[in-house]
């Protein structure tokens, strides 16, 4: 029986009780979970054989089209007020102008899921973390929204939590006061599928964003990869990202 | 020779007046608090391209001044300077304060306060602000120790020697963590550089003793006892000094910059184009806080008058949040790199420089952190017998301390 056809939770009970975590969670209901004494659901369901990935073709990419935008605020319940200052912006649009030639091209960013990421190193209480199949999470039972991951993040990812938060989904718990940004709807990942963003943006029409583990070969993100020239954000700091940029 | 001899605060009407309204200060940055927790930091002008605001502002103020505070007592114990010795135990008060102004400033801007207790028992060791929480603790434990160790009867000045090195020491590695906030953060450009923690040492020495000249002359004049001109002289002299050391490692910062092509944005930023940061860079920081004080002190004439010291300690400290805000808010506006090469623009303010306006609860908030500092500082001077009774020249001059 191949990995992909195990149910969800028999995967998940494998995990769990490898991480050592089982002993010290109980589920209080669909949905909450009571987590003691270190390790988490999201970290057990790790797989440390993975790296998930995005590979974005800017060529692809709509500069008038925000689906992904839309999509990951509704799957993740970050709706802003209007006020791009302080609204959470898990993901975004930027334009990019080529400075030489005037090459404009339109593009989405988001969390960049570093294998070094910064926001995990200053993070004092270790809230920011990197799961074994290279997703970076907020943990928010132990943020205390020191806004110091935000300081440290080249991507400007990350998003303090201004104000009360209102109609927020089950899988994506938010808190007035912490820090927040793309899971890489880890609880979809989980459960064997794709981010909303991938899946919104392969219904435009457009297929800019691929989804894939970037540790197997065969994967249809490490063909492509391997194939075509891409970049990642930010070269120059070496945090190797687990998205990258093709087409530019 | 007449002894030092140490004597609490007496309460006069004036004392009482002034902790009433450091008192209300707090009550009221306490207050604000309360309406930033409830509606969310929307309630300040802090927004997620200005992530650190005033309160950051005011408490990197406090905590840099904290460990330059306790250079009087460093000077007496560790480099035997003795005419500074009866300044001791104020040193050590003060600098306990302020960090704990300081501190206030931070906790109480988190965006979970109540979750204090889980940045004192959760840890990520690769975190340069998990260490400071022991660095930080850590001083306030030595400092404790090395002022009962200044005012037992029973401890030798060898053993306060030594005390005080410990102290000493452990400032240097405060400050020095406290700079690597900013030093350590490689996304940014105008952080990322070895040099904020030299530089922040340099403005602790520089900022704590500005804001101990101006507590010794309040306290002593409050409590009507007599100071010493020529102490404070000498005090003068060494903050002109510092604050020209400060001068020294920013100049070196900025060329340092200046020489690479890719931090040229950031330097034209700061130095020239930034509107009110550039104006903080040479009105504020270089010339109220540096240039002129720097003259002030060393001027024929003007420089032997108490009224020199005190305006030029004024102006350090008011320089010196300039600068602050200028590292803190100015680091902060300038835009990252996303791809470098490229020029980027977005809905959500990249590529363009990022405005902040502070309002009234982050400013009430760290008024309340120095209000918290003073207060703790006089208390002790109450309570405690801190305060030597008799500072005169002639006193002084008796106890022939120029060591």
């Amino acid at each position: 029986m191949s990995r992909e056809k195990l149910s969800g939770a028999e995967l998940n009970r494998r995990d769990f009780l490898r991480s050592g975590a089982a002993v010290a969670t109980a589920t209080l209901a669909p949905g909450v979970t009571l987590m003691a004494f270190g390790g988490s659901e999201a970290e057990a369901a790790a797989d440390a054989g993975k790296r998930w990935g995005l590979l974005i073709d800017v060529g692809k990419c709509a500069p008038d089209c925000d689906a992904c935008v839309s999509a990951c605020a509704d799957e993740n319940g970050w709706k802003g007020q209007g006020n791009p200052e302080t609204d959470a912006q898990w993901i975004r649009k930027v334009t990019l102008k080529n400075k030489a030639t005037g090459h404009e091209a339109s593009m989405p960013v988001m969390c960049q899921h570093c294998e070094q990421p910064p926001c995990v190193d200053v993070c004092p209480t270790g809230a920011s973390f990197k799961r074994e199949d290279g997703i970076v999470l907020v943990d928010k039972h132990i943020c205390i929204g020191c806004r110091y991951c935000m300081m440290a993040c080249p991507f400007k990812a990350r998003s303090f939590v201004h104000e009360p938060v209102v109609n927020q989904k089950t899988h994506a718990p938010r808190g007035q006061g912490t820090v927040e940004s793309c899971t890489l709807c880890v609880h979809r990942v989980d459960a064997g599928g794709v981010p909303a963003c991938v899946e919104a943006c392969a219904a435009t029409g457009n297929g800019a964003i691929i989804f894939g583990d970037l540790r197997d070969p065969e994967s249809e993100i490490s063909k492509r990869l391997a194939e075509y020239p891409s970049v990642a954000l930010r070269p120059d700091l070496d945090l190797n990202p687990g998205v990258r940029y093709a087409e530019l | 020779m007449e002894r030092t001899i140490y004597r609490e605060l007496k309460p006069t009407p004036q004392l009482w007046f002034v902790a009433f309204g450091l008192v209300v200060v707090v009550v009221a940055a306490l207050a604000s608090v309360i309406h930033v927790e409830h509606r969310g930091h929307i309630a300040t002008g802090m927004t997620n391209q200005i992530v650190w605001g005033l309160p950051h502002v005011f408490a990197i103020f406090l905590i840099v001044a904290a460990s330059g505070a306790l250079n009087v007592a460093s000077m007496a114990s560790v480099f035997d300077k003795t005419q500074y010795k009866p300044l001791s135990r104020l040193s050590g008060l003060l600098a306990m304060a302020l960090l704990v102004g300081g501190l206030a400033v931070l906790v109480l801007d988190l965006g979970r306060p109540d979750r204090l207790i889980v940045a004192m028992t959760t840890y990520n060791f690769s975190s340069i602000f998990a260490w400071n929480i022991f660095l930080y603790t850590g001083f306030l434990a030595i400092v404790a120790i090395y002022l009962f160790a200044q005012m037992s009867r029973g401890v030798t000045s060898e053993v306060v020697k030594r005390v005080g090195l410990v102290a000493f020491l452990w400032r240097l590695a405060l400050t020095t963590g406290t700079g690597s906030i900013f030093g350590w953060l490689v996304a940014r450009p105008g952080y990322d550089a070895a040099i904020m923690a030299p530089l922040f040492i340099a403005m602790s020495f520089s900022f704590g003793l500005a804001v101990f000249i101006l507590v010794l002359v309040a306290l002593f004049r409050l409590s009507e006892r007599p100071l010493s001109d020529q102490l404070l002289y000498s005090f003068g002299r060494l903050l002109a000094i510092f604050a020209a050391v400060v001068l020294y490692f920013s100049a070196v910062r900025h060329l340092t910059n200046l020489y690479a092509a890719e931090h040229a944005g950031f330097e034209a930023f700061i130095l020239a184009e930034g509107g009110f940061q550039t104006v903080l860079f040479w009105g504020g920081q270089v010339l109220l806080g540096g240039v002129v004080p720097i003259a002030m002190i060393f001027h024929p004439t003007f420089g032997k008058t108490r009224q020199a010291v005190l305006l030029a300690s004024v102006l350090i400290i008011l320089g010196g949040f300039a600068h602050i805000y200028q590292i803190v808010i100015g680091g902060q506006a300038y835009p990252m790199p996303l791809f470098p090469g490229y020029e980027v623009s977005s809905g959500f303010g990249d590529g363009a420089v990022a405005q902040y306006s502070p309002r009234w609860p982050e400013l009430v908030l760290g008024l309340g952190g120095v209000a918290i500092a003073l207060i703790a500082t006089g208390l002790g001077a109450k309570v405690l017998r801190i305060l030597p009774t008799n500072l005169s020249d002639a006193n002084m001059e008796r106890q022939g301390g120029n060591g």
